[in-house]
């Protein structure tokens, strides 16, 4: 699957997207994969209530199956208007 | 009935849009027009860089429009967004809706901007005399989707 960053995410992960092969079954457990790789990872999700996350350009919840997916987005709450 | 969803870097003419808006509809009555426009807060902003998410954007403002068009009677609905960088006092974005009665294009208009501030893929990063920083959402902003 492809994994896109957006605003703060993007900056402490250091890239815009990248491609990841996963067997997690939610968005919490491929978190919990990605805070397992690196520092910058663990910083970027150490606080999950800062975050959002879309599956296939949805919003979604955290507990949401990845069966499927192919585009997971993690970014800060928006900031339109 | 019309929707028409705009994402775009550069200026767009606010006042040809206006006039251009569900021109020609003499079934409308009302005409609410909304514009964002870049706030210098501190005194000390010297850009705003929006950023968003391409593929999700348009599909995220469309469906928030399409939203508005089920719960009010409207006539024609006009979202402009633009990301990139800009000054201030430059337009970020604007609304615009019409309906028979000017009830509904007024309470459309703020639908569209409570959601379009906490629930279209964009974020806001300030720079200036002090540095840079992404602008934080507040919780009054999710707390007004909760009137609706």
């Amino acid at each position: 699957m492809d994994l896109l960053y957006f605003a703060w995410v993007r900056e402490r992960i250091g890239l815009p997207k990248e491609r990841y092969e996963t067997e997690a079954a939610t968005v919490n457990d491929l978190i919990e994969e990605l805070r397992g790789r690196e520092e910058r990872y663990a910083l970027a999700f150490s606080d999950l209530s800062a975050l959002r996350v879309a599956l296939d350009q949805e919003l979604s919840e955290f507990d949401a199956p990845l069966a499927g997916v192919r585009e997971v987005a993690f970014f800060p709450p928006m900031t339109g208007g | 009935m019309a929707i028409r969803v705009v994402v775009q870097e550069e200026p767009f003419d606010f006042g040809a849009e206006a006039e251009g808006f569900a021109a020609g509809r003499t079934d409308m009555g009302a005409v609410v027009t909304f514009t964002g426009v870049v706030r210098d807060v501190s005194g000390t902003l010297a850009t705003m860089e929006i950023e968003h998410y391409p593929g999700m954007t348009q599909k995220a403002l469309e469906k928030i429009a399409t939203e508005a068009e089920a719960r009010w009677e409207l006539g024609e609905v006009l979202v402009i967004h633009r990301y990139g960088r800009m000054g201030p006092g430059e337009r970020i974005m604007m609304v615009a809706t019409a309906s028979k009665h000017r009830g509904h294009a007024f309470e459309a208009a703020e639908y569209l901007m409570d959601y379009l501030k906490s629930r279209a893929p964009f974020w806001k990063k300030e720079s200036g005399a002090e540095g840079a920083s992404w602008v934080a959402a507040k919780d009054e902003d999710e707390d007004a989707l909760s009137r609706w």
